[in-house]
Formats: structure tokens, sequence, C-alpha cells
């Protein structure tokens, strides 16, 4: 059986989203990314990383609505998701550094990790692929008769690819328990929504009868109620929901664009959308005191998570052939060298 | 309430007389019987019984959360079979034609064969997906390829073809109850060939998965072959022997890991080596083989490894194919070349 059943249920459903556990979740996210990006520019993370800072009530919000026993499915800007489901900051950042204490031991890296003990499924380096994937992870659910519901997330330059929506009429036709949520931060790399998608992003939903609808992705407590619908529906017997998030990313699709210097987005543009920082809407929730605890308690973590994934070693080049196979084969000698 | 049908020749015996096509039928049933976690899901897998007829009275027998019809795509049924993997289920999933794998490709490449690895092994990938291949059926483009290349090369995939019933009732169990993900390749123009019908024993011990077979032992050259072309180089051994010569054929079964053992001990005591693939010989299984061969066997070589294969082009038209397919003629002028060098 796989890890991922180990994980019991334990949290409970709730209408109300609780403001104060958002703030820190956002601040949590926010500054893990910007601690991110300052190991990137000091050569410790040697991939670089798709950051979302500027979309982090997107995770806050959705991933609050589930149970632990739910699953989610991330994308390539997936660190947000994977620390609002509970992983481990410090093995998190590790992996994103490469290190052998990563929770892939590195091989996850930024781009797609998984972290079974907290019930993420592996972010997909390549776009699309998790829809369908998804569709059967909420089909063994179905199947064994469990509320279980899977929160699948993708950018919106997925909705161009056909495997996305091959995944969404299989949901759909099985009334299978997906939630899907679409992080539209208006560009595909560098093209513009505008100019990648024909017709709309709710329109792919709809296309299939699948519920959909378009939300404001800056205010986590908005993403919060929308979530928590569509998991409703779906934990019980009514199918998948697709849910347009409209964000925006504060930085540049991968931290290359920090050399690069890249110019695809009006200046205007960036100003408006930093307007509704989303730290900014749910902090205004928070008393300030309170806000001040929390920020302290965040920056004293995160200290300790940058110092661990620093000082931990980089995997011994005599595991690069661990694991290929269940029944342990390894490549042939002289192959692996 | 109807009286039971007793089936006394299965009683009396656990010897079938079976085509190719049958064997793996009742593999894939032997297989859902032990284990409720084998789905089996595909294109007209369930109604129809499959376009070949493989999957024949699944549905009716196991039902329809067993054996499954999907839409058509192979992107989505392998994605969806990888969730249900992952969580302890054992789907088998039928491409309907080897040209259709295509659009599932990248599930295949980016998902299914890295997964185990990338988790460090907590999770595991256990799926087939079988994919009737290869030409001779009159068809085009798309419904006579040989892909096999492609997923040997890929790591983390374990790769099988069936060139006969008894193999094809063994090696689809084998393959369903392996926790690797394992593409099954079928022989799709000798499923119903009579030539391919063989007594099969339900109750003999099985040869392991991935190990070549020697089929005939001969001194005089070597042949290696899997899925259809090992018909082929049978009756190459059989029209070669008129000639006084003697033609070890061994059947590769395993194309990832490639179990060369057999093919290198056999090559050293005859000292020439003839491979025989439908696929297109261009960076494929055939050189892989040669290469190996040559390196494991360099001092006992008589003559340099010679490839019988596909052309390097695309699937030529039905009336062209006895052309392009390896046949018995093309077999024995190669071992011919290779007794001449």
């Amino acid at each position: 059986m796989s890890v991922l059943d180990e994980v019991p249920a334990t949290e409970a459903d709730s209408a109300v989203p609780d403001s104060a556990a958002l703030y820190r979740t956002i601040r949590f996210i926010r500054r893990f990314e910007e601690r991110a990006v300052e190991l990137v520019k000091a050569g410790e993370i040697r991939s670089g990383i798709h950051p979302c800072i500027g979309q982090e009530a997107v995770a806050a919000g959705a991933v609050a609505t589930l149970d632990a026993d739910d699953v989610v499915l991330s994308s390539h800007r997936g660190h947000g998701h994977l620390l609002a489901k509970g992983c481990d900051p410090a093995r998190l950042m590790a992996e994103l550094a490469g290190r052998a204490t990563g929770i892939d031991r590195g091989r996850g890296g930024s781009f797609h990790p998984s972290d079974f003990s907290a019930n993420v499924f592996n972010a997909t380096g390549t776009v699309g692929h998790g829809a369908a994937i998804a569709a059967g992870i909420g089909w063994a659910a179905a199947t064994a008769g469990s509320p279980r519901v899977v929160l699948s997330f993708f950018g919106d330059g997925a909705v161009s690819q056909g495997a996305l929506l091959e995944g969404f009429n299989l949901a759909a036709l099985w009334r299978l328990p997906v939630v899907y949520v679409c992080e539209n931060n208006g560009y595909a790399t560098t093209l513009p929504a505008g100019a990648a998608i024909a017709g709309t992003v709710v329109g792919r939903g709809e296309a299939f009868g699948i519920p959909s609808s378009s939300v404001d992705g800056q205010d986590a407590e908005t993403v919060y109620a929308a979530v928590r619908e569509a998991v409703v529906r779906a934990r019980s017997g009514g199918g998948p929901s697709l849910l347009e998030m409209r964000t925006y990313r504060y930085h540049g699709h991968h931290t290359f664009e920090l050399k690069t210097r890249l110019r695809y987005r009006e200046q205007s543009e960036v100003d408006s959308w930093l307007g509704r920082d989303p730290l900014l809407i749910q902090a205004a929730r928070v008393a300030e005191d309170e806000r001040a605890r929390v920020d302290a308690e965040v920056e004293a973590r995160l200290d300790e998570v940058v110092r661990f994934a620093v000082a931990s070693p980089y995997p011994d080049p005599a595991t690069a052939t661990d694991h290929l196979h269940a029944d342990g084969l390894r490549p042939r000698p002289g192959s692996a060298r | 309430m109807a009286a039971p049908v007793i089936d006394r020749s299965a009683t009396a015996s656990s010897v079938r007389s079976l085509t190719l096509g049958k064997a793996l039928n009742l593999g894939l049933r032997t297989a859902m019987e032990a284990d409720p976690k084998v789905l089996v899901m595909g294109e007209d897998v369930g109604k129809l019984g499959g376009v070949f007829r493989i999957t024949d009275g699944l549905q009716k027998d196991f039902g329809e959360h067993r054996v499954l019809d999907t839409p058509l795509a192979e992107s989505g049924i392998i994605g969806t079979a990888v969730g249900l993997a992952v969580r302890g289920f054992r789907p088998v999933c039928e491409i309907q034609f080897d040209g259709f794998i295509f659009p599932g490709f990248d599930q295949i490449v980016s998902q299914v064969a890295k997964l185990h690895n990338r988790t460090l092994g907590r999770v595991k990938v256990p799926m087939v997906i079988r994919v009737p291949f290869g030409g001779g059926i009159g068809a085009v483009e798309h419904h006579s390829e040989s892909p096999e290349s492609y997923f040997a090369h890929t790591a983390g995939l374990k790769v099988v073809a069936c060139s006969n019933a008894v193999d094809a009732y063994w090696m689809i169990q084998q393959a369903i109850a392996c926790d690797d993900p394992v593409l099954f390749f079928e022989p799709k123009r000798l499923y119903h060939s009579g030539f391919m019908k063989a007594d099969v024993d339900t109750a003999a011990t099985p040869q392991p998965l991935f190990a070549s077979k020697v089929l005939r032992r001969g001194s005089t050259a070597t042949v290696v072959a899997y899925g259809p072309s090992v018909k082929v180089a049978l009756d190459a051994a059989t029209a070669a022997e008129e000639d006084g010569h003697s033609l070890e054929v061994i059947d590769l079964r395993a194309l990832s890991p490639l179990d060369l053992g057999p093919v290198f001990e056999s090559v050293r005591r005859t000292g020439r080596l003839v491979v025989v693939s439908e696929a297109p010989s261009e960076a494929s299984l055939s050189s892989e083989i040669a290469a190996r061969v040559q390196q494991e066997c360099f001092h006992s070589l008589e003559a340099p490894v010679l490839r019988v294969t596909g052309f390097d082009t695309p699937y030529p038209p039905a009336k062209l194919e006895e052309h392009f397919l390896p046949d018995l003629d093309r077999v024995l002028e190669a071992v011919d070349r290779s007794l001449a060098w």
C-alpha cells in the first residue's frame, strides 16, 4: 500500500477561516520565498526557483480547507502549497538546495518535490500532467468509499495543454472528488495569458460541465470560501470543480530573470497588483501585536531553516543509482559512472 | 436456479491449447481473480473486449468498475492509472495500437518512469501498459509500428515482449505482479495465429519475467529476436537446416533490462550474430545489442554483428510491408553474409 494511506484524518471542517492562521501561513510563505531567493543569489540553490511571492493567498486559503489526509498535487511554483500543507520547511529548503537532508534527497528540487508525510503528491515539472493523476487518486478514494478529496494546482500556462483537458474530461465523466485550482498569474513564463488562451480559463471547465468560477486570488479568505464550497461538493460525491484564482507574481517566472533583467510587464501593472498584496490584505484582519509576535516567530524559524539547509551535505554520488526500480535493479555498471 | 456448469476439461487437466490472444486473455483473467486491485482500462476494452478481443468477457465477469471503457485519451488513461497505481491499485492499460501510445508518451517518460526514483521509493507505480505492436496486418502508420526502443531507452521503465502463447499467459501475470511499471509489447499479428498456438500448462512453474530464452540450439550462428520476429527467426532456422546450417535462436523476452548473458554465451560458441527486429535500426534495441555483444564477445566474433530490421522510414503502405518487415529470406541472407565474412 502507498505511504499516502498512512496519514490519519485529524482536522474538522470549518466554514469560518482562521484569520490569524492564514496570516501566519502567508507571512511564512512570503519570507520563506524571500530567503530562498537570497540563497539562489548566494549560489546555494543552483537550480534557481519559481518564486510564488504575490500568490501566497491562493496556497494559504485553498489548503486551509483541507484535512490532513486530503491530497495536494502541486505545480512548479509549489513551495507555498507544500508549506501550507504542513511540509517541514527546513527539509523543503534543503530540498531546494539539493541537499541530502531534503524531503526527496534533492531529487525533487524546487520544481517537483513530494512530501508524503504531508500528503503532497509531486509537483510536475512538465505542465498539465497533474489533472489526470489527480483523477486517478480521486478514483482510488471514491472506490474505497473514502471522503478524501484531491486539490490539483496548476498555472494559467497549463490550460493550453491537452493533458490537462483529458484530466478534466475524465474527472467530470466519472464524477471524481477533485478540486482543480488554476493560479492565473497572467503569464506563462513571459507570454501574457491574453496571447495564450483562446476563450477563458473558466470556460475550460464549463465545457466539461464542471462547476467553474473565477475568484479574487489575492484575498485568502475569499479563496478559502470558494475552495471550501468546491471541497464540500467533492466530498459529498458532487464531482470536480474548477476555480480560477486571479493572482500575480511579484517576481519573475524564475530567478533567472534576476540576471536577464527581462522586461515583459509594464511597471504600472506590477504597481497596481502590489496595491493588492495578499500579505497586507490579510494583515489588516489581524491585531498589530499578534502580527508582531507571528512575524518574529516566523523569522526565528526561518533562521533555523536556512542554517539547516546550508549546513546540510550534498547527496553522496554513490546514491545516484538508488531507487531506480522497486525491485532494487540498478543500471549496468558503466552506464551510470 | 440453473445447475452450475462444470468445465470438465479444466478439472481433468491443467493443460489447454491456446492461441497467443486467448492465452493473454486467460492470464489477465487469472490475475484479476487473484488480486481485486487489478483493473483493466482502455479504449473499447469493456463491452467489445478490445479491438483484438484480448479482454473479451472480462467486463462481463468482473464488472464495469474493474474493466473500464475509457475515452480516446491516452495521456488521460495513463495519468489516471498513475494516480490509481500510487494508491495501491494495479491498473493494466491497453493502448489500442502501437502508434497510439505517443499521446501518452509524456506521462510515461515524465511521470511513470520517474516517480519511484524521484520519491526515493516511497511511491511505487505498479502498472502495466499493454501495447499490440508490429506490422503484418495490412495496416499503415500508427497501426503497425514498433516503438519499444523509446521505452527501453528510458530509465525507470521495464519493457518486455512476448512471442508465444505460453509466455503470453505467464508474462502478463508476472508483469501485473511486478512493483515496477512494465511496458508489455504483444505481437498483434500472432494473436490469433495457429502457429503460435501452444499447450499452456497453468500448473507449470514459469520462467522469470526478465530472462531471455534459448528456443533452439545451434552452432553455426546465433539469431536473436523478440516479439513477432521470433517466428521469423525460427522459420529461418528450419530453412537453414536444409543448407546444413545450424542456427541458435534466442527469444529476448525482456527488452529492459536486457538479459544478454545467454546471447554472450551463444556468440562465444558460434562467433556470429544476427539480430532481427521490425523496429527501424537507427539508435535502437538492435544497436544496443550489437554494441554490447561486440564489447563482451570481441575476441569470439568471426564477423560483425549484422542486423535485419524494418527500414529507417515511416511504416510503408500495405502492399509494401512485406519488403519492410524482416522475413525468412532476409534473415538467411544475413546469415550467409556473416558466414562469408
